[in-house]
């Protein structure tokens, strides 16, 4: 998971001499731009395309013209802004969850954890390795109604006899922030292990209590791990469908589910189309947005 | 824990010191058991004597794992994603490389244009991509198959190889290609005997990456796979009537496989350090 | 290397009017400089003064903006850093991380096709006293040992010149001292020309044959240590080089071998050869440890007041306030001879005229000071 650090290294990268006059990038280059335009780029506009396109009358399903119909997209929003709108509550709160347990976590690993540091740190991308879809599932078992965890909550006297977690919002929330969770764990790692033990000592001797000194020293410091890690989560959270697929009930559809229906259940690439691109150009915005506040223009 | 004369603090207020001391460790270990119950879950039903559905605890048995192709076509669909997760990894790790050196090493026109390009697929959600693929591909009227999940897998993840084998070389002290250089190596051979191993483990993580970042999606696969089944899309066709318990030996041995691997890879990288 | 000597009359290394622009910036300005061949020549200065600009120049990891660089009579201005018989020992030493001791000293040789390797790195190895360390990786060795093996991989390959860039600056100071000794001796047995980049006065004096003193891109001053501490020719030498004395003054007349200099009513005498100006403004010049607290010599400042002590071990340094606006330092050995004055204390100071120089009084009478311990 290297790529993690990247996000924080890529400031104090050592000046490097580097080469010019040369057609060598442009040859290096090229191969791999050539995939992501073809494959990443033309499909956008391919999909551009697509969200505008008309069923005709009486044709075959499946089957669509273009009529540059961009109403399409007001009446995809207009059909779905409960699911959308969740969707980006959800990635935001599974963001927040992710982000309270992950910080003290990633700083336990970056200062407590001495010998054990690089153990510690496999052992965050351990559970990568299990298939993602088996742990979603697993916990649909674990949060079951008659599961050890809902039993042993309901055991507690003001809970009502009703309560469940699985197919609810919480449930997907949850399975949300734990999918995501390795992804803001290390970048944050990565740019608190570079925050200088001293600097905090240095902190505590300027008259800084442990309150004040996080404040003031180690969260700036470890911003640029705090926005990656926040943006590797919450870009995947928004779009994702497997987890409320799994997790939720029908009233907790996120956008993602809509489109993934729309696509293969109704056949219905238009509609599909104009929300994906909706999807995109949101987070897009948001992210953009997120950057510059942050002040943490070098993410890539 | 010297003091003399100090009047000895009483029990009580010795443990919340202890805890209030050990606060993060605690929370740290909270959340390592939350990471990992659901793996250690899978783990446990992987021994369950289960038949086709694996949902309650029937009693222990090792035929899972003794028989790990014993369910209907679960083999035939590890066998995809490792041949998916394998070339994709290799076409990516080669294109995603080129792109760091060019980046990494070169000055050029473009580079703005270029790092957006790279940023991009990382910033799109997942359903997006799969569903502006499968968009183009159908307007082309191509059939998705197996090559179309490796055209998506090797879009997907160049830009993760890109950006950790561009991170390994930013780190690189240009010393020590300028001592290369210093010591009669020229362009090529500074590249062959100092910059590339120097690079390699970046190389090597990126390649590991992509891997499990193809070998585990279902989101981008599940568009742009037509009728060919890979493991997390046969975990999640066979969620609807129950998944056999064979899945969950194939997902725990992954996990245990990965981690000698990297286990193995720490190992020996520490010993070659010592030697 | 039976004979260590390797060096094989190569001749000269010759800059003539080189210089290097960065955009705007010049680094270094229009600089002519001939380095003996067999020499341990330092190029001395402060951080940005253009030292290290020019040792890439020499190793060809930079190019000339203008001028050329000679070794013998091949010219090498545009020739790449890997055809040019010069080697560098880097600053922080940039050892392969990735190779043994031994690879790493058999780096070069391996790259032009050197025949027997093993013996050539091995009798480098022992020049630096480092045999039983070949089979180790860098990051395995001390700091002293990787400084060691920095020398021994560029010393292998019998260069022209070695160029060493700031080579005992991430040592500690007692480990520094060694090496510098180390450094000569190797020098010394290999008859290699040496240019040492350093900002540290002291490193260059110990061990240079001749050090040129750069500042803002030009060589203020060239010579052996002593020629630059006993009679510098500019206030930056003056300053940069241990501690000084600098009194504005005028000289008043110039008459058989020596000069009067006037300075608040005071007059000096100097040798005329110790006059570096055609100028008449003037800065005076003397050293602290020439300085007695005395009131007997030609050269002499009454009522002078002690301002700070403070005991060094092998001498007093005192600060004494003239009866204008000037402080000077005074070393006094702690010998028999010692005065034991308080602060407060009234004294007179008196120099020999032997021990007085005159620079140029134009310019900055602090220049270079406080400069030394930098970077």
């Amino acid at each position: 998971m290297a790529f993690l650090h990247a996000v924080s290294t890529g400031k104090s990268a050592t000046k490097s001499v580097l080469k010019s006059r040369s057609l060598t990038p442009y040859l290096l280059l090229a191969p791999g731009l050539i995939w992501l335009v073809t494959f990443f780029i033309i499909p956008i506009f391919s999909l551009g395309s697509t969200s505008t396109m008309v069923r005709p009358e009486g044709a075959q399903i499946g089957v669509y013209v273009q009529e540059l119909r961009f109403a399409n997209y007001v009446d995809a929003f207009l059909a779905n802004q409960d699911q959308y709108i969740r969707s980006f509550v959800y990635a935001g709160l599974a963001t927040i969850l992710a982000l309270l347990i992950a910080y003290p976590l990633a700083y336990a690993i970056a200062f407590k954890s001495g010998k054990y540091r690089n153990i510690l740190l496999v052992l965050v991308i351990a559970p990568f390795f299990t298939s993602f879809l088996l742990r979603t599932i697993a916990w649909t078992q674990i949060l079951a109604d008659s599961g050890p965890v809902v039993s042993a909550i309901k055991v507690l006297p003001f809970i009502d006899d009703l309560f469940r977690i699985n197919n609810t919002s919480t449930a997907v929330v949850i399975g949300l922030a734990y999918n995501f969770l390795p992804f803001m764990t290390l970048p944050l790692y990565a740019s608190l292990e570079r925050i200088d033990p001293r600097t905090l000592e240095a902190a505590g001797d300027l008259y800084a209590n442990g309150l004040t000194t996080f404040r003031k020293v180690t969260l700036p410091l470890s911003m640029p791990g705090l926005v990656a890690g926040t943006l590797l989560t919450f870009i995947p959270a928004a779009g994702d469908y497997v987890n409320a697929a799994i997790l939720g009930n029908p009233g907790t559809k996120m956008i993602g589910n809509v489109i993934e229906s729309r696509f293969f259940a109704v056949v219905d690439y238009p509609t599909a189309a104009a929300l994906s691109f909706t999807l995109m150009a949101t987070i897009l915005i948001l992210v953009t947005v997120y950057i510059r506040r942050s002040g943490t223009d070098e993410l890539v | 824990m010297t003091t003399i004369n100090a009047p000895m603090p009483s029990l009580s207020h010795r443990a919340s010191r202890w805890f209030s001391r050990n606060l993060i460790r605690i929370y740290a270990a909270l959340a390592f058991i939350y990471l990992f119950i659901p793996v250690a879950y899978t783990f446990a039903f992987s021994f369950n004597d289960a038949g086709k559905s694996n949902l309650v605890w029937q009693g222990f048995t090792l035929e899972n794992w003794q028989n790990p192709c014993g369910a209907p076509q679960v083999c035939q669909a590890v066998v995809n994603s490792l041949q998916i997760g394998v070339i994709s990894t290799v076409l990516a790790t080669i294109l995603g490389t080129m792109i760091a050196f060019a980046l990494g090493r070169y000055k050029f026109k473009g580079r703005k244009s270029t790092n957006l390009l790279i940023f991009l697929p990382m910033a799109t959600p997942e359903v997006v991509l799969g569903a502006s693929l499968l968009a183009m591909f159908l307007n082309l009227r191509v059939n998705p198959g197996f090559w179309t999940i490796v055209i998506s897998h090797v879009m997907f993840c160049i830009s993760f190889v890109v950006v950790t084998v561009k991170a390994r070389i930013a780190s690189l002290d240009p010393r020590l290609e300028q001592a290369a250089m210093d010591l009669y190596a020229n362009e090529r051979e500074t590249f062959r005997y100092v910059t590339l191993p120097l690079v390699m483990p970046g190389i090597a993580g990126a390649a590991l990456l992509a891997f499990s970042l193809s070998f585990d999606d279902f989101i981008i696969t599940n568009f742009n796979s037509g009728v060919v089944s890979t493991f997390p899309k046969f975990v999640y066709v066979s969620a609807a009537r129950g998944i056999p318990a064979q899945a969950y030996v194939i997902g725990s041995a992954m996990f245990f496989i990965a981690l000698i691997i990297v286990i193995v890879g720490q190992v020996v990288s520490r010993k070659r350090k010592k030697i | 290397m039976a004979n260590n000597k390797v060096s094989q009359d190569t001749g000269d290394l010759k800059l003539d009017r080189v210089s290097k622009h960065y955009g705007d910036f010049c680094a270094v300005d229009d600089l002519s400089l001939i380095v003996p061949d067999g020499s341990f020549f330092a190029l001395l200065g402060p951080s940005g003064c253009g030292k290290t600009t020019t040792l890439r120049m020499i190793a060809g990891l930079e190019e000339p903006s203008a001028g050329t660089i000679s070794i013998g009579d091949t010219d090498i201005t545009t020739q790449k850093s890997y055809r040019r018989n010069v080697n560098t020992v880097f600053q922080n030493y940039a050892l392969f991380p990735h190779l043994t001791i031994f690879e790493n000293i058999a780096f070069g040789l391996r790259r032009r096709g050197v025949k027997d390797i093993k013996s050539e790195v091995e009798s480098a190895l022992n020049l630096v006293e480092m045999a039983h360390l070949a089979e180790r990786k860098p990051n395995q060795l001390s700091g002293g040992q990787q400084q060691r093996i920095a020398v021994a991989r560029a010393i292998v390959n019998r260069p022209e010149v070695l160029l060493l860039d700031e080579p005992l600056g991430a040592l500690d100071l007692k480990l520094r001292r060694q090496m510098q000794i180390e450094l000569k001796r190797i020098q010394t047995e290999v008859g290699i020309t040496f240019i040492h980049v350093t900002h540290d006065q002291e490193e260059a004096m110990t061990m240079a044959d001749t050090i040129a003193v750069m500042n803002q891109g030009k060589i203020e001053q060239m010579g052996s240590a002593t020629d630059l501490y006993e009679a510098p020719k500019t206030a930056f030498v003056a300053n940069f080089l241990g501690q000084c004395n600098l009194i504005k003054g005028k000289i008043t007349s110039r008459a058989g071998d020596k000069a009067t200099v006037t300075a608040k009513g005071l007059t000096f005498e100097v040798p005329l050869s110790r006059v570096a100006t055609s100028n008449d403004s003037v800065f005076l010049g003397v050293r602290p440890e020439k300085l007695r607290l005395d009131d007997t010599g030609v050269n002499s400042i009454k009522n002078c007041v002690v301002t700070d002590r403070s005991f060094v071990g092998t001498s007093t340094q005192y600060l004494v306030r003239a009866p204008w606006d000037l402080e000077l330092v005074v070393f006094e050995q702690n010998d028999e001879g010692l005065h034991d004055l308080r602060v407060g204390d009234t004294v007179s100071l008196e120099w020999d005229p032997e021990h007085t120089f005159a620079l140029d009084g134009a310019g900055d009478i602090n220049a270079g000071a406080d400069l030394d311990d930098e970077e």
